[in-house]
């Protein structure tokens, strides 16, 4: 579904990314784990199109198509989503106008008409149930005001509401207590399917307990250092980074 | 011959048609000396700096509208808050139209300026409150004392509150090439009374238009009032509003202004707090575009302890638009535990487009908390990467962004289908497609 290839990647001259490459299957959790700094953030807004990274090398292909020259909206539109580490406050929109806005703005630019009134609230309700959400939650202005725990859970709402082909994780488990973590992590299992892929990035193990992936990647000073399957985070959370920083240098 | 002599040289036949006897005639006699010892503000004075009205000077206005033009409701529908029941007083060309209006004397007065000064019934009111609050010095405030004769009269007395919102609507028909107005409102809410108001200019043609208004409030102790301003005008109306309000103890007065269009917008809002535990509100929204021209001149007087006031305005400007903002608070020497908050958020979307915005604060008590800041930026990069990543357009997030960003400041508007209103005229200024439910 998804290959990166020696993607190299700068902000203003200064070299994040150093060559990444990754291979991600439809149906596959790969996690992402590295200590602060080592451009874990930076990778996934470049997939997800920031402007303000430049590519200097090397590629990212989804199903096949080199998503280069795409804007972060027209990303987006061909299934990828990025739940945000930091969600943006955007006071006077409220949650399920911004998520109509997205999804009939999605469905637009495929060339379909607006999502019925109906069908789209039926789909607001199952969601927010799923992602056990207050219904007074879904007026409330975007993220404003909202806790860690509600920005998240509200990320992967939007997740479950725009059904993207590859969800992006980026810090998800970052602010959230252990009941927050658990329905967030409930939510995603829900959300895996054999058609879609999600990658999460993450510091600790701690997620990991609840969403198991199937690969786990050790991202280091911008490059992937090292790759295994799940008992690679288990061995990192005992270990720290430390051994693989001498490792590489 | 100049607007000034012409006004000077009229004030004359103006006063002829009326009761000399009357003590409003001092008034405006004081008044017009005033005006005439002070000609025009000019770009010399500081509080002028940056809002030049050397071209309105030139116009050869009519300054008394010759007759009443009949209008059809449904011709001029829109321009009300239809979706409502109100009070309505409607003015066409300054001359007070009966026909479109709806005033009331059950339990409390709404109605005309020109009754109040020439019925005895009204005569205390109008000794006890006209020309209390407005200046004295000001000359544009002085040009319309002098001029003072018709506009809206509203007296709410003590507990009581009118059973529905007051809509107060300025119609210029165009019947004349170029025509200025001074309407004259007074508003009285006694103690433990509440009103709300809703005042909007609106010019029918492309002629020229020049509004000097003056509108004094006087809100008692316990009283609420909130007064909105639709200036929505066309792109040859220019307005300079100059309100004063007075304030007892313990009221509110909550004033909103939104300027969307018009030529030149001149705001002087002036607050005056004599009493304690007041608490007053001056909300904003501009948007503009092509030339056009909004000064706010706000100013919050703390003249007593424990009050609070609260300044919110949010401007957009694009093209070759001009704002200014200058928001002056005075806080006397006893008005120790004073809470002033002052905040001018502005966006620019071109480079033509230009923004001044000045707090000026005179604190005289050691005991107080005054806050003010002001932004002048683009729009967030990371909040316009946020929507554009759910698939939204970057044009339409960047409309949505300023939406969210102007529509803050409608939290405190007590009308919902106003609200609605001032929503969807946002939205629409912005391009803001989205299938809100507003």
């Amino acid at each position: 579904m998804l290959e990166i290839k020696n993607l190299h990647a700068n902000i203003d001259d200064k070299e994040i990314l150093k060559g990444i490459d990754l291979k991600v299957n439809a149906g596959e959790v790969h996690a992402i784990m590295g200590p602060n700094g080592s451009g874990k953030s930076t990778l996934a807004s470049v997939i997800a199109g920031k402007e303000e990274f430049e590519v200097e090398e090397g590629s990212i292909v989804l199903e096949g198509e080199d998503l280069e020259e795409l804007s972060p909206e027209e990303r987006a539109h061909k299934g990828i989503f990025l739940s945000f580490q930091y969600p943006v406050e955007i006071p006077g929109v409220s949650v399920t106008n911004f998520v109509k806005t997205a999804i009939n703005e999605s469905r637009k630019a495929r060339g379909l008409e607006d999502m019925p009134a109906n069908e789209m609230l039926k789909m607001i309700r199952e969601k927010s149930e799923l992602l056990e959400m207050d219904r007074k939650f879904l007026s409330r202005s975007l993220n404003e005001g909202f806790s860690g725990g509600e920005k998240k859970r509200n990320e992967i709402f939007q997740m479950a509401m725009m059904e993207p082909k590859l969800a992006i994780l980026d810090e998800t488990d970052s602010g959230l207590d252990i009941d927050a973590l658990r329905i967030v992590a409930n939510g995603v299992n829900k959300l895996r399917n054999k058609d879609n892929a999600i990658v999460v990035i993450t510091h600790y193990q701690r997620l990991l307990e609840y969403i198991v992936p199937d690969y786990v990647h050790v991202l280091y000073n911008g490059k992937i250092v090292k790759s295994g399957t799940k008992e690679l985070a288990l061995e990192l959370e005992e270990k720290g980074y430390d051994w693989l920083k001498e490792a590489t240098v | 011959m100049d607007l000034k002599e012409k006004l000077v040289s009229s004030f004359l036949a103006f006063e002829d048609g009326l009761d000399l006897d009357n003590p409003v005639h001092e008034v405006r006699s004081a008044a017009i000396k005033n005006f005439e010892e002070k000609g025009f503000p000019s770009k010399k004075e500081e509080a002028w700096k940056y809002t030049s009205l050397n071209s309105i000077q030139k116009v050869d206005f009519s300054i008394f509208p010759k007759k009443e033009t009949a209008l059809e409701y449904k011709d001029i529908k829109k321009y009300f808050l239809h979706e409502i029941d109100t009070y309505k007083i409607v003015f066409v060309d300054g001359v007070y139209s009966s026909y479109l209006s709806e005033t009331t004397h059950d339990g409390v007065d709404v109605c005309l300026m020109s009754s109040a000064f020439s019925k005895p019934m009204f005569r205390q009111v109008i000794e006890v409150y006209f020309n209390k609050a407005a200046s004295k010095d000001e000359s544009l405030t002085s040009l319309n004392t002098a001029f003072s004769k018709e506009g809206a009269y509203i007296y709410i007395p003590k507990n009581k509150m009118p059973k529905k919102p007051i809509q107060i609507l300025h119609l210029a028909t165009g019947n004349e090439a170029a025509l200025m107005l001074q309407p004259r409102n007074l508003v009285v809410a006694e103690d433990n009374a509440e009103v709300q108001i809703i005042e909007r200019h609106q010019s029918l043609t492309d002629n020229e238009v020049f509004t000097n208004s003056v509108t004094e409030i006087f809100a008692g102790k316990d009283a609420i009032v909130d007064y909105y301003k639709v200036q929505n005008d066309a792109s040859t109306a220019s307005l300079v509003d100059n309100t004063y309000i007075s304030q007892k103890d313990n009221s509110v007065v909550r004033v909103h202004t939104f300027s969307f269009g018009g030529k030149l917008i001149r705001n002087n809002l002036n607050f005056y707090q004599n009493g304690e535990h007041i608490d007053s509100t001056l909300k904003g929204v501009t948007i503009l575009g092509d030339k056009q021209h909004v000064d706010h001149h706000t100013l919050v007087h703390h003249a007593q302890p424990n009050c609070e006031s609260h300044q919110d305005y949010k401007g957009i400007f694009g093209d070759s638009s001009t704002g200014v903002f200058n928001g002056k608070i005075i806080v006397d020497k006893i008005a120790q535990k004073t809470d002033a908050f002052q905040q001018n958020n502005n966006i620019l979307l071109s480079d033509k487009a230009t923004i001044n915005s000045k707090p000026q604060l005179e604190i005289f008590a050691d005991d107080v908390k005054c806050s003010h800041g002001c932004t002048i930026g683009q729009l967030d990069e990371d909040a316009l990467f946020y929507l554009r990543s759910r698939g939204i357009p970057q044009k339409e997030a960047k409309a949505l962004l300023m939406y969210a960003f102007a529509n803050n400041v409608l939290e405190s508007v007590r009308i919902p289908e106003l609200k609605a209103r001032i929503n969807k005229i946002i939205a629409n200024k912005l391009g803001v497609r989205v299938g809100f439910d507003l």
